[in-house]
């Protein structure tokens, strides 16, 4: 934080872009001959500037840069390649007195080091896992909400929207205080005769740890779809001679596509980028992605942070493909995923 | 079958529950123990009072919510207000700008929010934490009056400036009066949101400044102890009220 400068560009740009701001709604309320009401919308948009669409270019920005300011793709070649800076600070004739002394590139630690890598497929793939457990889990929890029959279904749905809004990291301490060795689900181990198990700190407690955070995005949306569903059109088949099977998957099923595909967005984004789940789940032991981009910022060496926004770089493109797929599946957003 | 079918959802609610209402039995608990039941007691509630760190962040944490769920009320209504007059093509851009904090990741707006902070050589604290949580209530206060202001009959405003009300008079008399129960329950989520996050908090901020999720968090990475139980505990009872009667607000706009 000490050492960074801001740019000279960059105090014109918060200047003329202030101006500028200022001189349109000037400019708009003349046109108008007057005051109209979405003048009244000003502030905001002046907000969304500054604290949304501006923050996601420096992201953009501090990717290409180094901590200089000059324009690189170091940061790139070091998510390809974690040891890529570390080589590139050793100079040239240093490196070949190294060699000649016979030590190799992996004797110095320098050798291409593919962890970028690694924990993104690794966070990818528990990310792929804990959606398709979550679907499986939670399309018959939420079939069975939305059955007509059920009275119940509506009022229980609420103890599975309450969960969305509330604090993961709460959610996720209050397991961690289950799963510990001293915990109440070894106790219960240990009495039945089982004896303790190595309940946390490991890959799986991760997983069940993403799956009770994550679960009730998929139940929701997909309840949703179901719940609005015409049931005329389920009894229609039935009338024409499908038995329940049939009807689930030849009207129920595709008919649910637009819950599904919201809930699988929903579920697989937080899942992407957690990081305290990792961190208290799995003990430092399991890393993802999250927990590397968390680990680059909290850094206090700047390149650090360079490299760090262009990881997120990364991980928003992942998310906006996502998203652009999300919307292609379901145009009017009939899942109601975004709530 | 219907008894699978509902012996299935009571286990899954039993999953999604069962670790909650067993950290909240165990912060009444007498003993240290997590497994042992020593009898009923206040005792981590009352040295949770005690903790003046714990006092400070509880401080924190409601200030930020106050002020927070204040602004983005303001800033959220009026632009609410404004976006419903504007034109289609406009209108449909801001509702996508508005969409963007809501749909990306936590951390990717605490991250991008950070680098602001970093890039304008804004010191990190109380201040960058507090923006930081209204740019993320204002679009679920927008949410919140959205759909009582297509409600609303059109006509009102332009009578009430035909009659030679100040847009400004008109606005404090006209629409806000018709819209007010979306912007009571807008400024009650914005107010729940606030208190509940972690994520953008945690980025934003400096560890000098901590509101409870993050020092639950900085905490909880130790290990937990059972002030930190008593300390979910009342988060949890206090957010899931909240949580309901926001729910329960929305679902009677309905």
């Amino acid at each position: 934080m000490t050492n960074f400068k801001v740019p000279v560009w960059g105090y014109w740009m918060m200047g003329i872009g202030f101006a500028a701001f200022v001189a349109l709604l000037i400019a708009y309320i003349h046109k108008n001959r007057g005051f109209r009401r979405p003048v009244f919308a000003s502030p905001y948009v002046l907000w969304l500037i500054v604290f949304t669409v501006i923050p996601c270019f420096l992201v953009a920005y501090f990717s290409f840069t180094d901590p200089q300011g000059h324009f690189t793709l170091d940061n790139f070649k070091n998510f390809w390649d974690s040891n890529y800076n570390a080589r590139k600070a050793i100079a040239p004739e240093d490196l070949k007195m190294y060699q000649d002394m016979g030590l190799s590139l992996e004797d110095l630690g320098l050798a291409r080091d593919s962890i970028n890598i690694d924990t993104l497929v690794f966070s990818l793939w528990m990310a792929f896992l804990c959606t398709a457990i979550c679907l499986l889990l939670g399309y018959p929890a939420a079939h069975i909400m939305a059955d007509r029959e059920f009275k119940l279904g509506p009022t229980l749905v609420i103890l599975f929207v309450v969960p969305m809004w509330m604090n993961f990291l709460l959610r996720t301490i209050a397991l961690m205080s289950l799963l510990e060795d001293g915990g109440l689900l070894n106790t219960f181990f240990e009495w039945i005769g089982i004896g303790r198990q190595k309940l946390l700190n490991n890959i799986p407690a991760v997983q069940v740890g993403m799956i009770y955070n994550f679960l009730p995005f998929m139940v929701f949306p997909i309840y949703n779809v179901l719940n609005k569903m015409d049931y005329k059109l389920s009894e229609a088949a039935m009338d024409l001679g499908c038995n329940k099977w049939q009807v689930f998957y030849k009207v129920t099923l595709p008919l649910s596509v637009p819950g599904v595909v919201s809930g699988i967005t929903m579920v697989f984004m937080p899942a992407v980028t957690t990081f305290y789940i990792s961190r208290l789940l799995g003990g430092g032991k399991v890393q993802l992605f999250g927990d590397l981009i968390e680990a680059k910022f909290l850094s206090t060496s700047l390149n650090e942070w360079n490299v760090g926004s262009a990881l997120s770089l990364v991980m928003m493109i992942l998310i906006l493909l996502s998203l652009g797929l999300l919307n292609k599946v379901d145009p009017d957003n009939e899942g109601g995923g975004m709530v | 079958m219907k008894f699978i079918k509902r012996f299935y959802l009571g286990l899954v609610l039993a999953f999604l529950y069962i670790p909650i209402v067993v950290l909240i039995v165990q912060s009444f608990n007498a003993g240290k123990s997590r497994a042992k039941w020593e009898g009923f007691s206040f005792r981590w509630y009352e040295e949770l009072f005690k903790d003046p760190n714990i006092m400070n962040s509880l401080v924190i944490t409601l200030a930020i919510a106050v002020l927070a769920s204040l602004f983005a009320t303001i800033i959220g209504t009026l632009a609410a207000i404004g976006i419903h007059a504007m034109k289609r093509r406009p209108q449909h851009l801001m509702l996508t700008l508005n969409n963007i904090p809501m749909t990306m990741p936590d951390i990717v707006t605490g991250i991008s929010l950070m680098l602001l902070f970093i890039f304008t050589q804004v010191e990190r604290g109380f201040v960058t934490m507090l923006l930081a949580h209204i740019t993320f209530d204002v679009p679920y206060v927008i949410l919140s009056v959205m759909p009582k202001l297509k409600q609303m009959n059109k006509n009102t405003y332009e009578a009430a400036l035909d009659l030679g009300a100040t847009p400004m008079y008109a606005l404090f008399h006209v629409i806000l009066p018709q819209v007010m129960p979306g912007v009571i329950t807008g400024a009650m989520l914005a107010f729940t949101l606030s208190l509940d996050d972690f994520t953008i908090s945690y980025f934003t901020t400096s560890p000098l400044v901590q509101n409870l999720s993050t020092l639950i968090y900085s905490q909880a990475r130790k290990g937990i102890k059972p002030t930190m139980n008593a300390l979910s505990a009342l988060m949890f009872v206090a957010l899931l009220v909240l949580l309901l009667v926001v729910n329960k607000r929305t679902a009677e706009e309905e």
